[in-house]
């Protein structure tokens, strides 16, 4: 029999759903032309492309015009941020604002950007993981150039006060980005109604391949090239178009914003019924807001126990999850963002993210509850550190 | 990040894991800070290593390496244990990740540092024998 697996991962990556593979299929063997060129095979894939950036634009209520075609969530990110930074920065405005908890792709461009003289104001986030949107508008000043806040945090899921913040910025006169890769698909987004001025988005995270996202740049605003060369990408990102994952793409969120309030009531049962579950072993504790966080987003500490060696456990018995350890997140501390919602290291090197979605069964669940617990029995009970909690 | 079959296999199958209630020397290294702690409890006979068990809080590597670690020693005498490094502990393991190098020396601390306190208990000052036991750099 083959090793049953329960993949609970999709917070890292999603599985290609087979609408996705076939849509791109043709673009690798047939319309595989240049889509500069002008004959037929470069026309359908131009046309192609067309069509995709039509499809992001209809999944985030902006237009095609508006939508640029990246490698990565990361990308769009940090294209985002440094071109802002450069474009306003000869208008004397040299300062960020952003939170402690963002995804590495904005933290790391920020710390860059600081060496090279930005002020960045890093603002807190409350235990329960979210921003408060008064932060920012006392932050902002004169010099601001751009607020950049994640619609939804990729390790406790957590939703922030998206249309408050944007509304703050708007007022304020400032432009405002966020980082929507773990939200896009899971939540309705409406980046007019919303006064967002920037997005991103990543398609592996909605069934797409890796290798492809896309950055939302409303119209007006000057963002530098990212890549200097050929036309493609209204001349901003040079580079020929990288055609099938686009195509698939545009399938990808097509799928994945549509219907998005029923797919969210099963999959948000499900999720209450993992952490309820969880919540059961004595000594564990939810991290985030409970109901403002993506439906399938549970990420629990469970302490006395090391985060690496749970994941490893699980994978034992063919569970595919992660954790924010010192040790999964390949530095010496355990993950920025359980620290910033005043997790100790001992708590967060504890902890599990398991994250759902519509593909995943009852019959998972039921799987992971069975045997999460003897796991966490096994490793406590070769745990000196639960020895200690115990007698505590 | 790969670990070999052979850490795999002494995480999922560890050897000696437990406590020892009359240890004759128990040593502590670590902090639940970094997220490792290994905890060794030796039994000595006339020289000999005749019962090693540990604890151990942390990753698949630090459980892998202190598993290891006490097959290395269980049944030797005490200059073998003394002798022993992290790197005999690393190769005996098939490799570690290089991230992952500080937990094999937390394994030889351990052994050190249960030695240190068997020493102690007898009388003994066992820095002249087994030497200062460092902090683990990666910690620090």
């Amino acid at each position: 029999m083959d090793k049953r697996i329960i993949y609970a991962d999709n917070a890292a990556t999603t599985r290609v759903s087979e609408s996705v593979l076939n849509a791109m299929i043709p673009y690798f063997t047939e319309h595989y032309g240049n889509p500069s060129s002008i004959y037929e095979s470069g026309r359908e894939a131009k046309k192609a492309i067309e069509i995709s950036r039509e499809k992001v634009a209809a999944a985030l209520g902006c237009e095609p015009r508006e939508i640029y075609f990246t490698s990565c969530g990361s990308e769009a990110d940090n294209w985002a941020i440094r071109g802002i930074c450069e474009s306003l920065a000869s208008k004397g405005k040299n300062h960020i604002i952003t939170s402690v908890f963002e995804h590495h792709a904005v933290l790391h461009i920020c710390k860059a950007l600081e060496k090279k003289g930005i002020d960045v104001t890093y603002v807190p986030v409350n235990e329960k993981g979210l921003v408060n949107p008064e932060d920012i508008k006392n932050a902002i000043t004169d010099k601001t150039a751009l607020v950049t806040i994640m619609y939804a945090n990729n390790e406790i899921g957590t939703i922030q006060p998206i249309d408050e913040i944007a509304l703050i910025c708007k007022e304020a006169g400032v432009l405002f980005h966020t980082d929507a890769v773990q939200a896009v698909g899971h939540v309705d987004i409406d980046v007019k109604k919303q006064n967002i001025d920037m997005l991103s988005v990543s398609g592996h995270k909605i069934h797409a391949q890796k290798g492809i996202g896309a950055l939302y740049v409303r119209k007006g605003i000057s963002l530098p090239n990212f890549i200097y060369g050929g036309a493609q990408e209204r001349n901003r990102r040079a580079g020929t178009e990288n055609v099938p994952a686009i195509v698939g793409f545009g399938v990808a969120i097509e799928e994945a914003t549509k219907n998005i309030a029923a797919k969210n009531e099963k999959i948000i049962k499900m999720r209450n019924r993992l952490i309820d579950g969880i919540l059961q072993i004595p000594q564990t504790r939810l991290n985030g807001d409970r109901d403002k966080r993506l439906p399938g987003n549970s990420n629990i500490s469970i302490e006395g126990i090391e985060g690496e060696s749970l994941l490893l456990m699980l994978d034992m018995n063919g569970i595919c999850a992660s954790s924010g350890s010192a040790c999964t997140s390949g530095s010496l501390d355990p993950s920025h963002v359980l620290l910033a919602i005043g997790l100790k290291h001992e708590v967060a090197h504890g902890s599990l993210r398991l994250s759902i979605n519509e593909e995943t069964t009852d019959e998972d669940i039921d799987y992971i509850l069975e045997i999460l617990p003897g796991i966490v029995t096994r490793l406590r009970d070769m745990s000196p550190l639960w020895e200690k909690i115990k007698k505590n | 990040m790969l670990y070999s079959d052979k850490v795999l296999e002494h995480f999922s199958n560890p050897r000696n894991v437990g406590e020892i209630e009359d240890a004759d020397g128990i040593g502590e290294v670590g902090n639940a800070k970094c997220g490792d702690i290994m905890k060794m409890y030796i039994k000595v006979d006339k020289g000999i290593i005749t019962d090693v068990k540990f604890k151990t809080y942390g990753c698949g590597a630090a459980v892998a390496t202190s598993s290891m670690a006490t097959e290395l020693i269980k049944g030797k005498p005490i200059e073998d244990a003394l002798k022993l490094t992290n790197k005999a502990v690393v190769e005996a393991l098939d490799g570690l990740p290089e991230v992952k190098l500080h937990c094999s020396v937390l394994a030889e601390q351990a052994i050190k540092s249960a030695l240190s306190d068997y020493y102690t208990k007898n009388g003994i000052d066992p820095l002249p024998i087994v030497g200062e036991i460092g902090e683990c750099e990666a910690c620090h």
